[in-house]
């Protein structure tokens, strides 16, 4: 952890935030979502809407990374784009929907520099990032056979613009620019992620946060070793949907009502190596 | 997933200056194109991205075969002209060494990656091959892509042969990555002009490389959690609403101007200057960039056995624009010519914009949609300033 410990003597006069980090932070331990409350977290605060089940996803996601000191992430526009300047690892912002072209060159970067290092680099995006301007370099990333794992923060909207449909809102939902109802279907991006050669695909909401670890841990680790993975979070906007926090966070657990978790038998095996290992 | 980390054969490490000018140069018969892929041979590229379009295609399947004989690390076809520039910006933003190249409606696609590259300060390096864009659909040449790249804070260099594509590629990697600098650069070729002509190149021997990238001296850390992670964006402060946001977005605007005003110098030790002048005291002045200069210089050149008195500056440098070189070019002359292969006559503005009295400028002779400029062209527009035909 010699990158996180600051030259002797400038301990004191660095920012109280930063060596809150230094002396809590994850950094090089192994921790996860049942010690929230114990460490110093990735991010702190955030300025979206109260009861927001996307922030919810994106702190769960953040608390479950194998490896934060090595960890990159990639992220693009929306409303996470406000937390994204918080995270307390290195984090680049993509021109919308692009997150897993810049991560493919990111990635490959990596490999040519720490070809003895892993390093993980994750891309984080909305469901219009993924689903909808960013459908080209998101499937090419994956039938590139690209060695990175996506999350997909499906609040079933454009929440950050001002509540617009997406690819990923149900049909008939009224909202903007969908003022007679969405005309077409949620897009079936989780079987495309299967089809365009993800060996690893699963859906998660907020609500179970154990379940979340998990799934974003197997993702990141079969992206090591065996090819590209996704993650779709549930967490439908409340804002946007009209929802008390409550009823948003209620909607989500009735979104992800059974495990939907996909792998191919390569990831399996991987998995079972290390899972049988540990 | 292709092979990489390919072990590159050795080479001989060695500065720029040693290769532009100190290095035994042999004489190679070679297009545009094969003359930008020996610049990328010599220049230890880690990571080439790329998209094939017309008429760039060429130096996409050569950086292929460069990759495929292990002379740089990955190589990749993209899936389009905006994704490929995307995917070059994460590599950058790793800290490795990239080069990439489009062409006209490729750069138009492309445009909203290229815009960030020099806020991230990346020091990447991107050949334009300029055809036509759709206005209407064309893939002639045409330089009208550089009108569109002016204010994106790339620096910009114009290419008048495929010597000087050779020549100002390797430059433009030791000037992109100097500290001070560490901005992207545009090595802008006009389309099948440059890209395709056959012209002896000299080339420096194929057994010398530059350095490798050093990610160590970027003004802005590498994206690779090997220096201190902060809850800060390691990229300008865009997101939030008030005025230190607002402010530090400003001052890294104007930063990238900074330090490409802060690449003179470095212009200067490797590409000996913006400009070229010959014969500055004329009356006549044609100005030019790219493949018109090259057009204007045979045009200078019979001009002058006819007796007229005429002299001719080449631009080399479109960003940052050499204002000071050219204004005291331009200080003598009487009537200044300034051909163009575009419609819009944007060289014709950045030099009407900076110069005296400047009434004394005729924006032309131009052409365009892939009509070529006789040096014939060029002399009866002379004619016709001077009143006195031959």
């Amino acid at each position: 952890m010699d990158v996180i410990k600051p030259a002797p003597g400038f301990e004191d006069i660095l920012p109280l935030e930063y060596q809150e980090l230094v002396a809590d932070g994850p950094y090089g331990r192994s921790l996860g979502v049942k010690d929230l409350g114990t460490f110093k977290e990735l991010i702190e605060d955030h300025p979206l809407c109260a009861g927001c089940n996307l922030t919810l996803s994106f702190r769960l996601l953040l608390a479950s990374l194998p490896k934060p000191e090595d960890t990159l992430i990639v992220t693009t526009a929306g409303c996470f784009g406000v937390i994204h300047p918080q995270i307390a690892l290195h984090a680049s912002i993509a021109p919308f929907g692009t997150q897993n072209a810049f991560a493919s060159g990111l990635t490959r970067a990596m490999r040519i520099r720490f070809p003895e290092k892993q390093k993980d680099v994750i891309t984080i995006g909305g469901d219009g990032s993924f689903a909808d301007i960013g459908m080209a370099p998101t499937t090419h990333s994956w039938f590139r056979g690209e060695k990175f794992a996506s999350f997909m923060l499906d609040n079933e909207c454009y929440a950050n613009t001002g509540g617009q449909a997406s690819g990923m809102t149900p049909e008939g939902v009224v909202l903007n620019m969908a003022p007679k109802g969405k005309s077409f279907d949620k897009i079936p991006f989780v079987e495309i992620a299967k089809l365009a050669g993800c060996a690893y695909v699963a859906t998660a909401s907020p609500t179970k946060p154990r379940q979340v670890e998990s799934m974003v841990r197997r993702a990141i680790l079969v992206a090591r070793e065996v090819g590209p993975t996704f993650v779709r979070l549930a967490c439908v906007c409340a804002t946007n949907y009209k929802l008390t926090p409550i009823e948003a966070h209620r909607k989500s657990k009735e979104l992800v009502s059974q495990t939907d978790e996909y792998m191919t038998e390569a990831a399996r095996e991987y998995l079972e190596s290390l899972e049988g290992a540990a | 997933m292709p092979d990489i980390g390919v072990e590159i054969p050795a080479r001989t490490v060695v500065t720029a200056e040693h290769m532009l000018f100190d290095a035994p140069r042999e004489q190679r018969y070679l297009i545009g194109n094969e003359a930008v892929a020996e610049a990328v041979k010599r220049a230890n590229v880690d990571f080439v991205v790329v998209y094939p379009i017309t008429p760039q295609s060429e130096v996409s399947h050569l950086c292929g075969d460069l990759w495929a004989r292990g002379l740089i690390r990955d190589y990749y076809r993209g899936e389009d002209e905006l994704h490929v520039m995307v995917s070059a910006m994460g590599a950058a933003t790793g800290g490795v060494r990239v080069f990439t190249a489009t062409s006209g409606p490729g750069t138009m696609r492309a445009m909203e990656a290229i815009s960030c590259w020099p806020g991230y300060r990346l020091p990447l390096v991107c050949a334009f091959m300029g055809r036509g864009v759709g206005t209407p659909a064309n893939i002639q040449p045409d330089s009208v892509e550089i009108a569109y790249l002016l204010e994106t804070g790339m620096i910009i260099f114009h290419v008048e042969n495929p010597q000087d594509f050779f020549d100002m590629t390797i430059a433009a990697y030791a000037i992109a990555e100097q500290p001070e600098v560490h901005v992207p650069v545009a090595v802008f070729a006009d389309g099948f002009f440059v890209t395709h002509s056959r012209e002896v190149v000299e080339l420096p021997p194929e057994s010398e490389v530059l350095a490798r990238y050093d990610p160590a001296v970027a003004p802005v850390p590498a994206m690779d959690m090997e220096t201190v992670p902060v809850r800060m964006a390691r990229d300008c402060l865009v997101i939030k609403s008030n005025f230190i946001s607002y402010n530090a977005n400003a001052s890294w605007q104007q930063e990238v101007w900074a330090a490409q005003h802060r690449a003179r110098k470095h212009i200067n030790r490797l590409m000996g200057g913006s400009v070229e002048v010959l014969h500055p005291d004329a009356e006549i002045l044609l100005v030019a960039s790219g493949s018109a200069a090259a057009q204007a210089r045979v045009a200078m050149q019979e001009a002058r056995r006819q007796g007229l008195d005429v002299g001719f500056v080449k631009i080399k440098v479109i960003r940052p624009f050499p204002e000071r070189e050219v204004v005291e070019a331009c200080k003598k002359a009487k009537h200044i010519l300034i051909p163009e292969f575009n419609m819009n006559g944007w060289l014709a503005r950045e030099v009407k914009s900076r110069v005296d009295n400047n009434s004394r400028i005729f924006a032309g002779p131009r052409v365009f949609a892939g009509m070529t400029m006789p040096p014939e062209l060029i002399l009866d527009e002379m004619h016709k300033l001077v009143g006195a035909r031959t």
